[in-house]
């Protein structure tokens, strides 16, 4: 390790980084038509180049160290755990002593004592805290993360960030692409996804694996297994007997060994064996033992599809990776479709000018919704978001009881509704397969208020 | 492949973007749940109740079968859809008590596509028709209720019997059920 002066400019001068600068400083017939061999492109990796990295875990701990050593100088991270005595077998930035510390800020000390060249930003936070001028800064987002609604959320985010040009097509520059990582014990998978022109996270819903539900009527009948057992307990009995008069919380040791009980009891009685503490923990938090070697292959994939995509260097991957080295080992690669119907990114803001919000109803949106040649809908149902997060239902012709509560807005004005300039508006219509968001732009910009 | 990198300059906290922190978004799960709702064909014996219109993730069902055992009986049930829907499938609770042998006396209902065989593909109406077909034909084999199974099996006119005295309010072995008949 020749790289442990805090000083930068000596690090892009150390002769650790001369395997990047042939890749980076040289032709070759495999190059993007976009690439100019140069040593800025080291120098932007090195100093220019801001990636997050989401998730202090498994994977987010390889990812750190993967893209920290290849030359990456700043990175983000964002996590919102904190450290746990059975996470110390594989994220490997952590030790005995840091148990109960933030992952995110462990991870990040880490990184910069070993890597001094390398700034890590740490954010003990969850991704929600945070808003589009926050995710705004990065050029690449990488996530390493474990729970299917966050990434729905991260992708949600950087398909509103996107711009569009007068004809609707996107603004490149408004991009961030995502390179998302996940690993299920002995399989995992890498993508890469540039929002709003490959297959994002929603048109690719169905590739996620399915929970594991057993039938109902099998647990609370005929269970077989120690699983069966924790579920009963879980799904009725605690309902039936609401031993705090909370739901289920996976994270409280007195709930866990309350459901560990009451499994164990029902178990007995079916003359079923194998339930553990661990087990109980497992199937309430639906847990799959992590295996630290897929973390390290997924990583390295996604790490390189960072590096490929900050440089130019190569043609990002297209753009689903499979792995699986359950027996031997398994990977291919196929390129995941965009979907036309995909509710998220097929769905580009779609601009509706208002002359005046003070005199233009709900029922004129309406009307010029079905009756325009551009839109052409039949019965559309139409919500909204407020700044403050809070939905609203504006109109809904198809259901009789949100008919009745909302006909009354139909006569309100856009003003009186509290619909700003700029609001976006979801339309859902029997005549099209996915949602359409119109942005309201306003003629006049003032709004009476009464 | 699109040349993405016009972007090698510093990029800076708070730059305007292009919703400028301005306008928020519905999440994909909210408009999943939109288009479902907008698109709901629900047959003449079943009709859905929003307790709170602005809020499209929680709302009730009520079939009111017109055939069949459970004729002229009003079943509630409350749906509750998560973040993570449609990944994920609703959560469905009879809230009316009901002999019945796919649903137990804390409403949970033995449903396949409510668990094991749900599928992001399948849809709210997906679940409302499965549920109205619970109550066209009740399925012994699959046992919530394992008494009221046990007699649909062995006798079918003690079951209408039975499902008949739950309607109308009254005790069928230990358990009083509350009247839940139309008129
Ligand atoms: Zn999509």
């Amino acid at each position: 390790m020749s790289a442990t002066s805090p000083n930068p400019s000596l690090g892009l001068q150390s002769k650790r980084w001369n395997g990047l600068r042939n890749i980076l400083e040289r032709e070759g017939p495999f190059c993007k038509d976009d690439f100019s061999p140069s040593p800025d492109n080291l120098e932007f990796l090195q100093t220019k180049c801001k990636v997050l990295v989401i998730g202090a875990g498994g994977l987010g701990c390889e990812l750190l160290k993967d893209l920290a050593l290849m030359g990456f100088g700043d990175l983000h991270v964002i996590d919102m755990d904190t450290i746990e005595l059975s996470n110390l077998n594989r994220q490997f930035l952590f030790r005995r002593s840091d148990i109960g510390a933030s992952k995110a800020e462990c991870a990040a000390r880490f990184i910069q004592n070993r890597l001094p060249t390398c700034r890590v930003t740490p954010h003990f936070a969850k991704i929600q805290d945070f808003d589009d001028t926050f995710y705004q800064q990065f050029h690449i987002i990488v996530c390493g993360l474990d729970s299917i609604v966050a990434r729905r959320w991260i992708n949600g985010m950087l398909l509103s960030m996107l711009r569009y040009d007068s004809d609707n097509t996107i603004d490149v520059s408004s991009i961030i692409p995502m390179i998302d990582g996940g690993t299920e014990g002995f399989k995992g998978n890498a993508r890469v996804i540039l929002p709003g022109f490959t297959a994002c996270i929603e048109c690719t819903l169905d590739l996620f694996p399915p929970q594991v539900n057993y039938p109902l009527c099998t647990i609370a009948n005929t269970p077989r297994l120690p699983e069966h057992c924790i579920e009963y307990v879980k799904i009725i009995q605690w309902d039936k007997e609401n031993p705090f008069n909370v739901p289920l919380d996976g994270d409280d040791p007195q709930h866990l060994a309350w459901v560990y009980e009451r499994a164990l009891e029902r178990a007995n009685q079916f003359n079923i064996t194998g339930i553990t503490y661990r087990l109980v923990q497992g199937v309430i938090k639906h847990i799959i033992p992590a295996v630290a070697s897929t973390n390290a292959v997924i990583a390295a994939a996604c790490a390189t599809e960072v590096f490929k995509i900050a440089t130019s260097c190569y043609d990002s991957m297209a753009n689903y990776l499979n792995f699986n080295d359950l027996d031997g080992i398994y990977t291919y690669t196929y390129e995941a479709e965009k979907s036309d119907t995909c509710l998220a990114c097929s769905n580009a803001p779609q601009v509706l000018p208002i002359e005046d919000p003070n005199t233009t109803t709900l029922e004129d949106v309406i009307k010029l919704l079905c009756e325009s040649a551009r839109f052409q809908l039949k019965s559309p149902g139409l919500t909204t978001v407020f700044q403050d997060g809070k939905k609203k239902t504006l109109y809904m012709a198809n259901v009789k009881s949100i008919e009745e509560a909302t006909r009354k807005n139909l006569t309100q004005s856009l003003g009186e509704l509290g619909l700003q300039d700029g609001q976006q508006l979801t339309v859902t219509d029997a005549t099209s397969p996915t949602a359409m968001t119109l942005q309201l732009k306003y003629q006049t910009n003032e709004i009476e208020m009464n | 492949m699109i040349k993405l990198f016009s972007l090698k300059q510093q990029k800076k906290e708070g730059e305007q973007s292009a919703r400028g922190g301005q306008q928020k978004k519905a999440s994909a799960a909210q408009l999943r749940i939109q288009k479902d709702i907008n698109e709901l064909n629900l047959p003449k014996t079943c009709a859905t109740e929003f307790p709170d219109p602005d809020d499209l993730l929680n709302f009730k069902l009520i079939i009111c079968p017109d055939e069949g055992f459970y004729r002229d009986g009003r079943f509630i049930f409350n749906f509750r859809v998560g973040s993570n829907y449609p990944h994920e499938p609703p959560k469905v609770k009879c809230a009316t008590q009901v002999y019945h042998p796919n649903i137990d006396l804390e409403g949970n209902v033995c449903l396949n596509i409510l668990r094991e065989d749900w599928n992001p593909v399948l849809t709210i109406s997906s679940i409302v028709y499965g549920l109205q077909f619970l109550f066209l034909e009740p399925n012994p084999e699959d046992p919530l209720n394992k008494e009221a199974a046990d007699v649909l099996q062995c006798n079918r006119r003690q079951f209408e019997v039975n499902v008949k005295k739950a309607m109308r309010g009254g005790y069928v072995g230990e358990t009083y059920f509350e009247c839940c008949l139309i008129k």
